[in-house]
């Protein structure tokens, strides 16, 4: 584990029932990087993910986040990270001013901080407009963002962005990887699920899973050379139908 | 600690604040509820609509029917009816009670030690049935001692009603109606409140802070205790208003006593979102293991005294059983601490272990 690692990952596995969706997996972030996960719906992105927040136990193995253990410093991985989920999950009956009150308040933010995280990232992500407007109104760009602005309200030290940009049009995705991009250049790590293609192509490193299992790493770049091909997607389809061909043979 | 425990009590009642519909079904419905059990519903019978058959038709019979027409329990259906008559009547539900004075009626009280008179009634409703017979039997020993000359029986009884003089039953049901009450619209919104935000994703969004599990359960259950303590009192207070119902007792013990309760009710609603996946379920099982056995089995309606033995056992383990003791000895009887620490006792047993398996289980739901 070199001195710049922020996550590393050793054997996580995980069960529901007879299904592994997580298996056996191993990889290491270091500090400032975007590192993107890919994979088709059912690889294990998001139980990855979920495992590495808190949220689901690990069945085997077990990672440290900035040197703390998943598994028992559970309480303290929190307070450093932060999670953006798939599924927009801020309250839609509140108005956007009383979520950002409510998360700031479930940090233990004090009030002072709190304002000043508010002003910041309010301006950053241009969301001043809409600070008094209902969330349910909010077109989903936006709501996305908003999410965003949530997760960073207490500077988390990496950041978990699970399908962030599902759904909106690709000018807003376009800005959305900007900002991203701003978190990283300021220090914190950002781990990425996507399966839009394109995407993948602005990540530091990318990480392809299949099946609950890690079938490739390296750098965009370094990728398409091994690979021979001009971009990620074609690198993407390749591996996944050498792997079918593979099941299928046996 | 307190900064995060205070984040969600401040965003639970501005959900609160904000589902205004909700907020007036939660307030309007117990006055509804008392306004309905004290003028619709009542146990009292009056208005007993009977027919008579006078074969006599002497003065004596016709002061028998007038000492039941005059009380404003017995309301008479005028016409010329025979013994005959009486089965068309009772079905098509014309009279209640008919009274049949025999042709030698005022002979016989002349000259008998005994005169019978026959009086028939509908025991469909068993309780109702009952109840025709007393009063009936009331009227009619009021009118043997009117007679002059008539023998007093050597023993006569004297009773006196305590507690509750008037036998009104709106005094009954109240403090039962808060118990039901209390119940429901605690449970409930708890289930809901937790339920809720596991469906939208909101909860995960919590579970990914430093929070832990017993702050989030503190931070819901402050603002429902609120809101049940101000159910329990707008219905003490329309009773009161409206029924004159009274509290003997002492106030402060019944609303200690009365949270106690609702977090007994609380902990029920979080041991029901524990298991419930969906709102809808959540609802369902909260209205069905709190409703109904808090309307059958806890005595709100039944004595539990009366009821079969397993049942009688069943009814042990239901928080209202134990409150219904505790709030109506402290509304009616006036009673305090000391004769009730066992169903005291009793409640925060109940209640203990309720919370202790409701935390347990949210814990294991939350990983």
């Amino acid at each position: 584990m070199g001195p710049d690692t922020t996550v590393s990952v050793r054997g996580l596995t995980r069960d529901f029932g007879s299904f592994r969706a997580v298996d056996d997996v191993w990889f290491e972030v270091h500090t400032g990087e975007v590192f993107g996960f890919l994979g088709a719906n059912g690889a294990g992105k998001t139980t990855l993910i979920r495992m590495l927040c808190g949220l689901l136990e690990p069945t085997a193995g077990t990672a440290t986040v900035c040197g703390l253990d998943i598994r028992t410093r559970t309480r303290d991985v929190r307070r450093i990270i932060g999670y953006m989920s798939q599924k927009f999950s801020l309250y839609e009956d509140l108005p956007v001013r009383a979520n950002i009150e409510f998360f700031g308040g479930v940090y233990g933010l004090p009030r002072s901080a709190l304002k000043r995280s508010i002003a910041r990232l309010t301006a950053e992500l241009q969301l001043e407009e809409y600070a008094s407007a209902q969330t349910r109104s909010l077109p989903l760009g936006i709501k996305q963002r908003l999410a965003l602005g949530i997760a960073l309200l207490h500077n988390p030290s990496v950041l978990f962005l699970d399908e962030p940009t599902a759904g909106v049009d690709p000018i807003i995705r376009r800005n959305f990887w900007r900002i991203i991009y701003d978190i990283a250049g300021r220090g914190s790590t950002v781990f990425v699920t996507t399966h839009y293609m394109e995407e993948a192509e602005y990540c530091n490193r990318l990480l392809i899973m299949h099946q609950g299992k890690i079938i490739e790493t390296g750098s965009p770049s370094e990728l398409k050379t091994r690979h021979d091909r001009p971009t990620i997607r074609d690198v993407f389809i390749r591996l996944i139908s050498e792997r079918m061909q593979e099941e299928n043979a046996v | 600690m307190k900064r995060r425990v205070f984040a969600v009590i401040r965003k639970e009642f501005i959900h609160i604040a904000r589902d205004f519909r909700s907020l007036i079904i939660i307030l309007v419905m117990p006055v509804l509820m008392i306004a309905l059990y004290g003028y619709g519903i009542t146990l009292d019978m009056r208005c007993i609509r009977f027919a008579v058959v006078d074969l006599s038709r002497t003065p004596q019979s016709r002061a028998l029917i007038a000492s039941f027409t005059g009380n404003g329990f017995f309301r008479e259906v005028a016409g010329d009816y025979t013994p005959d008559d009486a089965p068309s009547l009772f079905r098509q539900r014309r009279i209640q009670m008919m009274l049949v004075i025999p042709r030698d009626f005022a002979a016989s009280l002349a000259t008998q030690a005994e005169t019978t008179v026959q009086v028939l009634v509908d025991a469909t409703d068993a309780n109702v049935g009952t109840y025709i017979h007393t009063y009936t039997e009331q009227v009619l020993q009021g009118y043997a001692s009117s007679l002059s000359g008539a023998v007093q029986p050597i023993l006569r009884l004297e009773p006196r009603l305590l507690y509750n003089p008037d036998r009104k039953s709106t005094h009954f049901f109240v403090p039962g109606l808060i118990a039901v009450l209390l119940m429901l619209v605690s449970a409930l919104l708890t289930s809901i409140t937790i339920t809720r935000e596991r469906e939208s994703g909101t909860m995960e969004q919590i579970l990914v802070s430093p929070i832990r599990p017993v702050e989030i359960v503190i931070g819901k259950v402050i603002p429902y205790i609120t809101i049940g303590f101000a159910d329990g009192a707008l219905i003490l207070a329309s009773a009161r208003i409206l029924f004159g119902t009274p509290v003997h007792g002492s106030l402060l013990l019944l609303a200690l006593l009365g949270t106690v309760y609702v977090f007994v009710a609380l902990s029920f609603g979080l041991l029901v979102s524990t298991v419930a996946r969906t709102q809808v379920i959540a609802m369902f099982m909260t209205v069905m293991l709190t409703i109904l056995p808090t309307f059958l089995l806890s005595g709100f309606l039944f004595p539990v005294a009366s009821m079969p033995t397993v049942l009688q056992y069943l009814s042990r383990i239901i928080p209202a059983t134990y409150f219904l003791v505790i709030i109506r000895g402290v509304m009616l009887k006036g009673v305090g601490i000391a004769e009730l620490w066992l169903p005291i006792v009793s409640l925060c047993a109940i209640g203990t272990f309720i919370l202790s398996v409701a935390v347990m289980r949210f814990r294991i739901s939350l990983e």
